[in-house]
């Protein structure tokens, strides 16, 4: 495991307090028989879209179906690296055809993977409503994108970097900010 | 990060045991995109590949233009016909004028083996080969893996029977690289006539008995006898060759219980194979059709970002 | 005296001479070798350090012209013998037309006096345009200068054919150099047939087609009692059929072989390169061997450098579309002394058998000695000399080689043809 030195923006129990905040606003914003699915974008955006589905799911007392989205392909700097990013399966064994979704993703930063996933989601079918949710809005937006659920804004500057530590993927649970140069 | 280790795919021998699982995982997540509605991805998008066949092919060329196609990329055929080759233009003149129009990939089929490698050294776009000669035909290996690991779940430990005529396949040569490579027991199979003296040393265990090669086998994988074989003194006729070397149920029942059969097509029905196993349920021929696109898609994607690299000049 | 190369370590195998002497040449001739020679000769050359053995002469070479005088012409090419040490070649008879008459040997004899500082031999072809079918007119280009007969290139197919030839070119005293290759089994074979050719997908040639006619031609050498020379042996099993016929008497018999023969194994065509391309194919591991063993043991008589320059627009095409043949004149001594003489697989003495004595006998030329009273042709050597292969600066027209980039100890320093200092480093 990784060491990661940094400020604390979040501990488990923040996380998991967001996540069920998150959870219960979007159950809230739910129409009753609405057709509705969750759609985490790889990597952290998976275990997060896990988690509030499973939350939403308790709330609304019905399955609700989980998609993973790979954006690799759908990303717009990829003519400019020479190396391939590694390439996984999209997961959606829905129709997303007038259903309502909700795209999950850990950071909220520049905008480019949301368009990314956006435009992923479009070739797939159309969907009725897509609304965002993240766990942490650190700004510095590059693209007219806003989130419809935040866990947390949190200020920082361009060279920070903000990482989300998930049980499922780093075996830890906290969000760290790494200061440019620290 | 994930990347090929050269700018070229020219040959099995080539690729790395990690390069050929990278091919195959990538192609693996990308098998999705041709059950969408719009089979379409913009990962090539600006990219230009062009097919350059100097030998007539419809399905890998094809299967390449829609592994193109799904990925958006710019596509231009020039085949031989077509081409300038016939007026004494040579391959080198004709890559050079390609190179102008600044490609990014190169899809070359050509009839002498190496001319892959050649068109690699003097150009800087990335060059795929699908098929040269009698060398080697990558991708096909690659699909042929895949279509195998997708159904048994793993390479490594399976015993692979490739039979037919070894000495002027290439696509033999190809899979026995890449299945040896991988941790599967190969074994080639053919009268002696069409298997090389060396090919053990590129790992398969030579037989020319059927029955040996097919004997506990998890893939039989035959090859296409083409007519020319008998005129060249090679075998006495087509008929005692598929007596001697012919798929039929009653063979089949000596390899493994869920032992699949593949063919790279197109298929002698009667010569190498009987209709009814090349129909049979545990014929995965469509399969590895399927499973070409995919693969196709794959190795564009990787080599994708490797053009206008420095050619790969290793004089020896 | 006209020329004195002072202190050389002079190296005459035709009189087993090895020692540190003077060299006086007079009026093109040798005239006195002597540990130390009184007086002050019009020219004098400081050859301490070096090596004087008698002039090289490379039997088998391609010259292109007349025909292809963009690939080579006698000019470029006998320039290019002079660089690599060479006082003489001998001219292969494949060129357009081929030299199966006397009016084109009298042309290349004609060329030679006009543009080139060496010797140059003919060689005629022993069948009408090489096609193997009926003799050429063998006495009419013997009398207008040719030193041997080959159809070198093809083989000579039909064995009654060469029987023919081999009686009649008694009655000149001809010897008869045959490209030993049994087309049929050969089959369009592109590379020797093993390893690499399985590998590369590339059609092989079977070591048999050449060692099959190696052994006819030793049986029918030993039958008519003409001279037979085998031209670039490249297998064990052919070289030992040589050596066994040798064994038995039949001394009319010989055989040359190529510096890349001795160098390069089959693995060089791995990458395509066409330079790797040549007949008879680079051999494995095993035949080179055997070939170094031949040229130390005395089974090999002559190296000799199968020079066939071609256009970069012919080579640089498809591997099995390129034709046959590298250059050789400007790399084969160098590469001989960095890789056999400084390392003591030969001495001096061995080489300059190779290279002069033994070419010279069997084209009954009056040469490859330093007696007193034979022409001044003397290859001068240094063997600490460093020699870096560069294609850009060969002499020749021909680029093709596949030993560019190679650094080696050792080559030629100059070059003297009848007592005319004609290259010096
Ligand atoms: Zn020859």
């Amino acid at each position: 495991m990784r060491k990661i030195k940094g400020k604390s923006l979040m501990t488990a129990a923040e996380i998991d307090l967001a996540l069920a905040r998150m959870a219960a606003e979007i159950v809230e914003k739910l129409g009753p028989v609405e057709e509705f699915a969750v759609v985490g974008i790889r990597r952290r955006g998976v275990p997060l879209a896990r988690r509030l589905c499973r939350r939403i799911e308790a709330a609304v007392k019905r399955p609700v179906p989980l998609g993973i989205l790979d954006i690799t392909l759908y990303r717009d700097d990829l003519t400019a690296i020479g190396n391939r990013p590694m390439l996984r399966e999209t997961l959606i064994d829905f129709d997303i055809d007038g259903r309502s979704l909700v795209l999950v993703d850990d950071v909220l930063y520049t905008g480019r993977t949301v368009r990314s996933a956006l435009d992923g989601l479009v070739d797939l079918g159309r969907p009725r409503r897509v609304q965002l949710a993240v766990l942490i809005d650190r700004g510095h937006r590059e693209l007219p994108i806003q989130a419809d659920y935040v866990g947390k804004t949190v200020q920082t500057e361009e060279g920070d970097t903000v990482e989300v530590r998930l049980e499922e993927e780093d075996g830890e649970e906290r969000v760290v900010l790494l200061r440019r140069g620290a | 990060m994930a990347s090929l280790s050269q700018k070229d795919l020219l040959s099995i021998e080539q690729l790395s045991v990690d390069d050929i699982r990278l091919v195959l995982d990538t192609a693996e997540a990308l098998k999705e995109i041709s059950s969408r509605a719009v089979k379409k991805v913009p990962a090539l998008r600006g990219k230009t590949v062009i097919n350059l066949f100097f030998e007539p092919s419809t399905r890998t060329r094809s299967s390449f233009e829609l592994a193109e196609k799904r990925l958006s990329a710019d596509i231009l055929n020039f085949s031989a016909s077509a081409s300038s080759v016939t007026k004494g233009e040579t391959l080198l003149d004709t890559a050079r004028n390609l190179e102008a129009m600044s490609p990014d990939i190169i899809v070359i089929r050509h009839s002498s083996a190496g001319a892959p490698h050649l068109l690699g050294r003097e150009c800087r776009s990335s060059v795929v080969n699908a098929g040269d000669g009698m060398h080697e035909h990558p991708t096909q290996a690659l699909l042929d893996a895949l279509t195998v690991r997708s159904l048994k779940g793993r390479l490594e430990g399976l015993k692979i029977a490739i039979i037919g005529d070894i000495s002027h396949s290439r696509v033999a040569r190809s899979d026995t690289l890449l299945f040896h490579k991988m941790g599967a027991e190969v074994w080639v199979c053919g009268p002696p006539t069409l298997v090389p003296a060396d090919f053990h040393l590129l790992g398969a265990r030579v037989t020319s008995l059927m029955e040996e090669a097919i004997e506990g086998a998890d893939v039989v994988m035959m090859l296409r006898l083409q007519n020319e074989r008998q005129k060249e003194a090679f075998i006495p006729s087509a008929r005692e060759y598929f007596t001697l070397y012919g798929l039929s149920r009653e063979r089949m029942r000596g390899a493994r219980k869920n032992a699949i059969v593949m063919h790279p097509g197109p298929m002698n029905r009667g010569v190498e194979i009987e209709s009814e196993v090349a129909d049979a349920d545990y014929s995965v021929i469509l399969d590895q059709v399927a499973n070409g696109v995919a693969t196709r898609m794959a190795v564009l994607y990787l080599l994708s970002g490797k053009s206008g690299l420095k050619p790969a000049r290793k004089p020896r | 005296m006209q020329l004195i190369l002072r202190q050389g370590r002079v190296v005459d195998p035709s009189r087993k001479f090895d020692q540190v002497a003077d060299v006086g040449i007079d009026e093109g001739r040798i005239a006195e070798i002597a540990p130390r020679i009184p007086g002050k000769g019009r020219r004098e050359i400081d050859a301490r350090n070096l090596a004087v053995l008698p002039g090289f002469l490379d039997m088998h070479v391609h010259l292109r012209e007349p025909g292809r005088e963009d690939a080579e012409t006698i000019a470029t090419g006998t320039a290019a013998a002079a660089r690599g040490g060479f006082t003489a070649v001998a001219c292969m008879p494949n060129t357009q037309p081929v030299n199966d008459s006397g009016a084109v040997t009298s042309f290349i004899l004609q060329r030679a006096r006009e543009v080139s500082k060496i010797a140059v031999y003919p060689i005629g072809a022993i069948t009408r345009g090489s096609r193997g079918e009926t003799l050429a007119e063998i006495g009419e280009m013997a009398r207008a200068g040719i030193v041997a007969l080959s159809d070198d290139g093809h083989p000579v197919s039909d064995g009654q054919v060469m029987r023919r030839a081999l009686e009649y070119s008694r009655l000149f005293n001809l010897p008869v150099i045959d490209h030993c290759e049994d087309l049929a089994l050969a089959a369009g074979g592109v590379m020797h047939e093993g390893y690499w050719s399985t590998m590369l997908g590339l059609r092989g040639i079977n070591p048999a087609a050449e060692e099959v006619q190696v052994a006819r031609d030793a049986i029918l050498a030993r039958q008519t009692g003409a001279r037979v020379h085998i031209a670039h042996l490249s297998t064990r099993k052919a070289l030992e059929t040589v050596v066994r016929a040798k064994a038995e008497g039949v001394t009319n018999l010989t055989c040359e072989v190529t510096p890349h023969h001795l160098l390069l194994t089959d693995e060089r065509v791995a990458s395509y390169d066409t330079n790797a391309k040549m007949n008879p194919p680079l051999r494995g591991r095993d035949d080179v061997d055997a070939l170094v063993e031949g040229i130390s043991s005395g089974a090999v008589d002559v190296i000799a450098t199968d020079h066939a320059p071609h256009t970069i627009g012919d080579k640089m095409l498809e591997f099995d579309r390129a034709p046959f043949g590298i250059v050789g004149l400007e790399t084969a001594v160098s590469l001989v002394c960095d890789r056999f003489v400084r390392p003591g697989v030969i001495g001096l003495g061995r080489l300059a058998e190779l290279f002069a004595l033994n070419p010279a006998r069997i084209l009954n030329l009056e040469k490859g000695t330093l007696a007193p009273g034979a022409w001044a042709d003397i290859t001068v050597l240094d063997l600490e000399r460093q020699v870096e292969v560069r294609a850009a600066d060969f002499a020749s027209r021909g680029r093709n080689t596949p030993f560019e980039g190679w650094t080696l100890r050792g080559g030629p320093a100059m070059t003297v043809v009848r007592g005319k200092v004609v290259w010096s480093v």
